[in-house]
């Protein structure tokens, strides 16, 4: 056991200057064609100016590659052992600044890192995929019928969403959700349970209304009703769809959506930047976009599908589903098709967090396209 | 284990091609909900965008200028600062008041005023929360803009009158638009906006108006403009130019003042321009632009002396003996009397049980009409009227401007009354006695007559023309350095009163002023070719019954002044070639109770000199009249 290095890994077949030309480059070149997107759009949103946003988020972007690359050249089997850990941890800082929000009675739910401000909500997205991939990477297949086991993971899954939904945000806690049913669903689970779940969920509503805050219910309400107050709640969702539709096939131009500029578009830099997109560049670049993030997606599955282990497949594709789950929520919602809820465009929308959270996923992503062919047994790597 | 693990790879293969699939179908809807959005209803939504980011402000049109007949300012407009929020933009009004209130000091009546008007106007029309703004308030307001949404400093034009209460009854003033004036226009509802309430203000408030002009602005979401689209300017309106002559209104306002009560109006008879119009005492308009505070408006309302009526044309007086002239010319038109019957004064006139007393009570002795009209023997008239009857005496009087409005260009002019036989019966139900024709006869009883409509008629005796007044000045009529009657023809109708009948009246007004014995002999003008003509009238505003004559109770200043006689005159002057024409009232006699010989005929005496020295209808001053000159305040 004297050259076993590394937390247990023992055979590290590639090395570094192997792992890096295995690394999928034509991936990282089509993530940073949407991160430079963002950066145009930022670029806009402050008329024409890197300050205050496009110059921060472009360095914010150049680090979240590094930690991308680093996150891909660790061994998939050592990311299999940190799952756990990895998990705990992020859910020890939820529990963490959920306590210091309420002690300081503030609304301060990040950790400021200085060149970010960490939001562990964000980082949980992952690391919950993480551990639900190591756990149904474990679980056998008939084991999947039995209920009990079916307990630890949908812990993994409400707790966190809990917290998030008691911050409160509602747009997080939808993406947990909807993320740890995604890796339900890819873990066999049976239809029924979701259909039971989905049963419970609906006759557990009026109790969920009951804790919304009045801005959320007037968001819902907003949503079905949006001409019944234009000036209040339906008023981001209205300008929303207004900046949108009078972009037209081809927009009003580079820094030229008035929409945008003239301020009538709340949060032009986060939660509404495909908005702002939209309206410069009209149905042309949205389409575009939105080819980019298929292409994206494709390649999430593909590389699924390339991985030799189950913890690799199911890690690929809950980060793809993950992602695929920022695109829908944010651009259903800047188009009106969903509730307003604060979710960003990811790779372009401003912000550390997500950003940060988006590439690390990526970066496991790549993990499992380097170390694709690595046999990894039932209950880890030594078996 | 092999077995088991294809079967949960050969799973995992079926439900990741599932949920490839529903996010295809997702990104689908995506693109479709775009397509929807860009394509199908890009054109509501890109009209949507426009309206939000493109904004019409209304521009109020430059309030036109009111000169006088030589181009003094009387109404002018002066730069001033003030607050505007435009309530679509400031969404919660309430909090913006607040915000504005703890920069600026505004009252509770502007915040009620704001409140009221966002209701009850288009919401995108800027409403002002505070004018006249200092400088510091509007470099507070300046500083703070950021956070008040919707709320902007504007520099407005404010009405102004320079001369303050020296000319107000003509000026007239304007004033915010109030509810019921509101026809929909919304330059109307702009915050700067007056219209005329009195005055020319009011009967050229359209012409002074002048066209509204707009612009279309970028505004941000805040209401901020960010760039100027588009802009017409409108059209400022017309400066209007008065036959007013700032010097002689302020002559006569001098003249005036220390009176409680007068009224004066000089005319040029032969063009009606109304060279000055005055009514002591006066009130100050400035105020009414900004807005007259309750306590003033009160004081104004309640003042025994009624500074806000305009006396010249909306004061009625029995005209006393200014009327005999009308009675005179009726008689010898209607056959009546001749230029030399002779009637005998003997200081009084009996009319069945009737007595009534001549002034002098020693009476006249036999009189022909000049000389009645020379020494204003009461009985003379009275017999005179009685043979007239009183319909006859009506019809002259309408056709020399008595009994009905004059028509002169200014809102708010009297009627005053000459009755007839069908008005008695018509109004009082009652026959017309023939003691009401000899009441009549010397401008007492039922008669009444405006400042304005004495001086009409004594335009109409001098040129025999329907003259009618005009506040305008008469571009064109008479040139500048033209002689007396050489100008244009003023186009008034002739009166076609037989010149003998006019000459022998006019011989009598003169004579009445300038030889000895005449009952204004004292009050002639000594300066060669300066000359008058008049008649003095003293009415009595109380009948004074026999008892009270039995007393003696008739020294005037014995009674109150409310009711002690008024003093009248109307005069002519140059005598012999009359072109400017004179009346004033003095009600009650002034300070001193005298009739209109001792009060009333030393102003028009003063101000025909002064007129004529002057000169306004044909020559203009080497300098103008100036606010510095004014006589101030009265």
């Amino acid at each position: 056991m004297a050259d076993r290095p590394f937390l247990g890994v023992d055979r590290m077949s590639l090395a570094l200057p192997a792992k890096l030309l295995r690394l999928n480059w034509a991936l990282v070149l089509l993530l940073a064609v949407v991160a430079g997107i963002g950066l145009a759009m930022l670029y806009s949103a402050a008329n024409g100016h890197w300050q205050p946003w496009a110059g921060k988020q472009a360095i914010r972007f150049g680090v979240a590659v590094c930690i991308m690359v680093a996150a891909a050249v660790v061994d998939i089997r050592v990311w299999l052992r940190l799952a756990y850990p990895i998990y705990a941890l992020v859910l020890l800082l939820l529990v963490g600044v959920e306590l210091r929000g309420a002690v300081g009675m503030g609304a301060q739910r990040w950790i400021d890192l200085g060149f970010i401000q960490l939001q562990p909500s964000e980082l949980m997205k992952i690391a919950m995929v993480l551990a639900l991939a190591r756990y149904f990477h474990a679980l056998d297949l008939d084991r999947v019928g039995k209920l009990w086991r079916l307990l630890p993971p949908a812990l993994m899954v409400a707790a966190p969403a809990a917290l998030v939904l008691k911050q409160p945000d509602l747009g997080t806690a939808l993406m947990l959700l909807l993320g740890g049913a995604a890796m339900f669903f890819l873990a066999g689970v049976r239809w029924w349970v979701f259909a039971g779940v989905a049963a419970a969920a609906g006759g557990a509503f009026p109790l969920v209304w009951r804790h919304l805050r009045d801005y959320q219910k007037a968001r819902i309400t907003s949503f079905l009703d949006p001409d019944s107050d234009p000036l209040g709640a339906g008023y981001h969702s209205l300008q929303s769809k207004i900046a949108i539709g009078s972009g037209g096939e081809f927009g009003k131009g580079f820094m030229a959506g008035t929409q945008a500029h003239l301020n009538f578009l709340p949060e032009k830099q986060t939660d509404f930047i495909f908005t702002m997109f939209a309206e410069e560049f009209g149905l042309v670049g949205g389409l575009t976009l939105l080819a980019l993030y298929l292409v994206i997606f494709v390649y999430g599955f593909a590389i699924a599908f390339s991985s030799r282990n189950n913890f690799g497949r199911l890690l690929a594709l809950g980060v793809t589903t993950n992602f695929a789950l920022y695109v829908f929520i944010n651009i259903a919602m800047v188009m009106g098709l969903i509730p307003v809820v604060g979710v960003p465009l990811p790779l372009v929308s401003y912000g550390g967090t997500a950003m940060l959270t988006i590439m690390l996923g990526f970066g496991l992503m790549m993990s499992v396209y380097i170390h694709r062919d690595a046999r990894i047994g039932r209950f880890g790597p030594e078996d | 284990m092999k077995r088991r693990d294809q079967d949960k790879s050969r799973l995992l293969t079926r439900r990741a091609a599932m949920i490839g699939a529903a996010q295809g179908a997702v990104l689908a809807t995506l693109a479709g909900r775009l397509y929807y959005l860009q394509v199908v209803e890009a054109d509501r939504y890109t009209t949507m965008a426009d309206e939000n980011r493109i904004g019409v402000r209304l521009i109020a049109p430059r309030r036109g200028l009111i000169l006088d007949r030589f181009g003094v300012r009387m109404a002018d407009n002066r730069p001033t600062y003030r607050v505007v929020m435009v309530p679509e933009q400031a969404r919660d009004i309430e909090a913006t008041l607040d915000a504005v209130a703890s920069l600026i000091p505004m009252t509770e009546q502007d915040r009620r005023r704001v409140l009221r008007d966002a209701r009850r106007r288009h919401s995108f029309v800027p409403l002002s929360l505070r004018d006249d703004l200092s400088w510091d308030e509007m470099a507070r307001i300046e500083v703070n803009t950021l956070e008040l949404p919707g709320v902007s400093v504007e520099q407005a034009l404010i009405r102004d009158y320079p001369f303050g209460a020296l000319a107000s009854h003509i000026v007239g003033y304007v004033a915010a638009v109030s509810e019921q004036e509101l026809t929909g226009d919304p330059v109307l509802e702009l915050p700067d906006f007056r219209i005329g309430k009195s005055g020319v203000e009011k009967e050229y408030d359209i012409d002074l108006r002048g066209v509204a002009g707009s612009k279309e602005v970028e505004v941000n979401a805040l209401g901020r403009v960010v760039r100027e689209l588009d802009r017409d300017d409108g059209k400022p309106g017309l400066d209007t130019v008065l036959a007013i002559d700032m010097a002689m209104q302020d002559f006569i306002t001098r003249r005036l003042a220390g009176l409680q009560s007068a009224a004066t109006v000089l005319m040029d008879a032969w063009t009606g321009e109304v060279l000055a119009l005055v009514s002591v005492p006066s009130y100050d308009p400035s105020g009414f632009a900004a807005g007259v505070t309750e306590t003033q408006w009160r004081a104004w309302q309640s003042d025994p002396y009624r500074p806000l009526i305009d006396k010249a044309i909306a004061g009625t007086y029995a005209p006393g003996s200014t009327f005999k002239p009308v009675v005179a010319l009726a008689a010898l038109a209607a056959g009546a009397i001749t230029p030399e019957t002779r009637i005998d004064c003997s200081g009084v006139f009996r009319l069945g049980d009737a007595e009534f007393h001549c002034w002098k009570h020693a009476g006249h002795g036999p009189l022909v009409l000049r000389d009645a009209i020379k020494h204003s023997c009461d009985v003379f008239f009275f017999e005179t009227a009685h043979r007239a009857g009183i319909d006859n005496i009506a019809a002259m009087a309408r056709r020399l401007g008595i009994g009905d409005q004059t028509g002169i260009d200014l809102p708010g002019e009297a009627r005053g009354l000459m009755p007839t036989t069908d008005w008695k019966l018509r109004v009082t139900g009652v026959k017309w006695q023939g003691g009401d024709t000899i009441s009549a006869g010397i401008g007492q009883g039922y008669d009444t007559a405006t400042p304005l409509q004495l001086c009409v008629m004594a335009a109409r005796l001098v040129t025999n023309r329907a003259v009618v007044p005009r506040i305008l000045r008469q571009d064109g009529v008479v040139a500048a350095g033209a002689a007396p009657h050489g100008g244009g023809d003023p186009g008034f109708d002739f009166l076609d009163i037989p010149a003998p009948h006019l000459n022998v009246v006019l011989d009598g007004m003169r004579a009445v002023v300038n030889e000895p014995g005449g009952t204004a002999f004292a009050e002639r003008i000594a300066d060669p070719g300066m000359a008058m003509g008049g008649k003095s009238g003293t009415s009595q505003v109380r009948h004074i019954s026999a008892a009270e004559r039995e007393r003696g109770v008739r020294r005037n200043m014995d009674l109150p002044w409310k009711e002690r006689d008024h003093a009248l005159f109307i005069a002519f002057a140059p005598a012999d070639t009359p072109r400017y024409v004179c009346a004033t009232v003095v009600e009650h006699g002034g300070t001193t109770g005298g009739g209109g010989s001792a009060v009333a005929a030393p102003i028009c005496r003063d101000i025909l000199r002064e007129v004529q020295q002057r000169d306004p209808a044909r020559r203009v001053p080497d300098k103008p009249f100036t606010v510095a000159q004014a006589a101030g305040k009265v």
